[in-house]
């Protein structure tokens, strides 16, 4: 698979890249220790010592935002690749068999796309109880149906395709088929799908975060620090600004690499 | 060793009977040509010969007996063991048969994952021998190549080296010359000559080109609009033409050509 290299691929490239380094480093290191207190420090506008200021307990904005942008990658990725995975088995199990197998999966799936997602979201977590598995599992559970109708329309086309019959002609088994000669088949399509679930899924746990049912603190989060970040938007007004910035840039990343790929996969 | 018996195929969403009474029979090593108009149902027999169609999307009678086993009615995991390792099928369309994504000499060796032991060096061998006998230049190289490095007539021999390398008793190629230039078609039907005759394999060509079967089997069936109308030796069939359908087939071929 080659990927033709535009504007919109290359810099969404580069500023994913740059997040992840900065979220890799701070899985190591950060400047200070996020959750460290410091009351002579409170609500430090932007200096040499606190490059990002410091919030209304005077911890140092940049390494929250730092762990708090890791919190929320790891979220969204954890969340994607349920969503992925079930969407893979689900989409690939009713775009091969149809029938009745297909016509039960995907009312399911309907019946779960039907609702509003953040509301779902909250009810779903309210089940069990806040904080970060929950908000995975929840947000992980929205993200199927999108997958599994990805994936099962793209199954389907590629099940009328010479290859696959002749490699049914050639004793094939289902489950080869479907893992050997159609999965990478597929890849290409679903790539642009991750890159935008993803972006999706930074945003939900943003949401949920914010709505105070996500990341618990003192654990820091980007969707929690915008929680945190309201009272003083007057007084600190770069503490919202600092983890705004930090969603916006975890967002516009991947969102140009999905135009990126997706422009590609449609040519 | 392969006997259809009345084979009759309704498909369930048109109505439509594509197969109106198929009787044929391919004994080992024979060569056997299908020849008919375009819509006279070759393509649905051979397929339900292969078991590629969906039990449930048609209404299927009769018998296609392979050794003795019905394929029409026996299980599909048996049907599974005779596919691919028994009866080899070779399409039309070599550039879509092909997966895109996987190197050529991996689906050269993919019948032989699928139906034997054989070690993984084991494989790379026959693939690479495979790929000699049909005449694909450098195995070594083309062994690593993708699909789309390859030319039409490259392809088509790369199919027929997946559906040859775990010599199976009957190969059915459907149209497998048609999407090629004359030359190349030359080829590959030398080709398939030449496999029949070194293995024993049977061979069910099917072609609207009575000039292709011709040049290959020693017997021909005609097919139009369901059913066989005209069925015996290829030389005795063209020299003496029973059927109506026949006679107009034989005189549509170019004169200059006829005789060749
Ligand atoms: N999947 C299908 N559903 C419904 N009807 C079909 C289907 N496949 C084939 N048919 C019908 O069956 C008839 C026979 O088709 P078939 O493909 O066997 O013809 P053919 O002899 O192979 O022609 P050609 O030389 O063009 O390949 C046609 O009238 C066609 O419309
Ligand atoms: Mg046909």
């Amino acid at each position: 698979m080659k990927i033709e290299h535009n504007k919109n691929f290359t810099v969404g490239a580069v500023i994913t890249c740059f997040m992840l380094a900065v979220i890799l480093v701070g899985m190591f290191w950060t400047p200070y220790d996020p959750n460290a207190m410091d009351g002579a420090a409170k609500r430090l506008a932007p200096c040499l010592a606190h490059p990002l200021g410091t919030d209304n307990f005077g911890r140092d904005i940049l390494s929250r935002v730092i762990e708090g942008a890791g919190a929320t990658f790891l979220i969204a990725a954890a969340t994607v690749a349920i969503g992925l995975a079930a969407g893979l088995v689900i989409g690939g199990l009713t775009g091969w068999y149809g029938g009745w197998l297909d016509e039960c999966l995907m009312r399911l799936n309907d019946a779960v796309a039907a609702f509003p997602s953040i509301l779902l979201a909250l009810v779903l977590i309210a089940l069990m109880e806040p904080g970060r598995s929950s908000v995975i599992l929840a947000l992980g559970v929205l993200f199927v149906p999108s997958f599994a109708r990805i994936v099962r329309a793209e199954v389907a086309r590629q099940k009328s395709l010479d290859y696959v019959a002749s490699a049914r002609l050639m004793g094939a088994g289902d489950v080869r088929i479907l893992l050997l000669h159609i999965l990478p088949n597929i890849v290409p399509v679903l790539l642009p799908s991750v890159a935008i679930g993803f972006n999706n899924a930074v945003l939900a746990e943003a949401s949920m975060s914010y709505l105070g049912v996500g990341v618990q603190p003192p654990d820091a989060s980007l969707g929690r620090m915008l929680n945190e970040a309201q009272g003083y938007l007057m007084s600190a007004p770069w503490y919202a600004l600092s983890a705004g910035a930090a969603i916006i840039l975890l967002i516009l990343g991947f969102g140009l690499l999905s135009e990126g790929l997706g422009g590609d996969a449609g040519a | 060793m392969l006997e259809i018996k009345d084979l009759h195929v309704r498909f369930l969403s048109t109505g439509k009977e594509a197969v109106r009474g198929v009787d044929l029979a391919i004994g080992p090593g024979q060569r056997m040509g299908l020849v008919g108009e375009s819509g006279s149902g070759k393509t649905v027999t051979a397929m339900a010969l292969s078991g590629l169609i969906e039990r449930w999307n048609v209404d299927m009678s009769g018998q296609v007996l392979f050794e003795g086993r019905d394929l029409l009615t026996c299980s599909r995991e048996q049907l599974r063991r005779v596919q691919g390792k028994d009866i080899g099928v070779v399409f039309q369309e070599p550039m879509t048969s092909l997966n895109p994504l996987m190197k050529v000499g991996r689906q050269v060796e993919e019948v032989l994952k699928i139906h034997t032991q054989a070690s993984p060096a084991e494989r790379r061998r026959l693939a690479l021998e495979a790929m000699a006998q049909v005449g694909l230049p450098e195995p070594e190289v083309t062994y690593e190549k993708y699909p789309h490095q390859l030319s039409g007539g490259q392809r088509q021999r790369a199919v027929i080296a997946s559906a040859m390398v775990i010599h199976p008793k009957l190969l059915i190629c459907d149209e497998p010359t048609t999407a090629l230039d004359v030359t190349v078609q030359a080829q590959i039907l030398e080709l398939l000559r030449s496999v029949s005759r070194d293995y024993g394999v049977a061979i069910l060509l099917i072609s609207h080109d009575l000039r292709v079967v011709r040049k290959l089997c020693e017997s021909v069936a005609v097919m139009y609009k369901g059913r066989i109308v005209e069925h015996g030796d290829t030389e005795e069939v063209f020299a003496h033409p029973q059927d109506e359908y026949t006679r107009r087939l034989i005189a549509a071929i170019p004169k200059r050509t006829r005789h060749e």
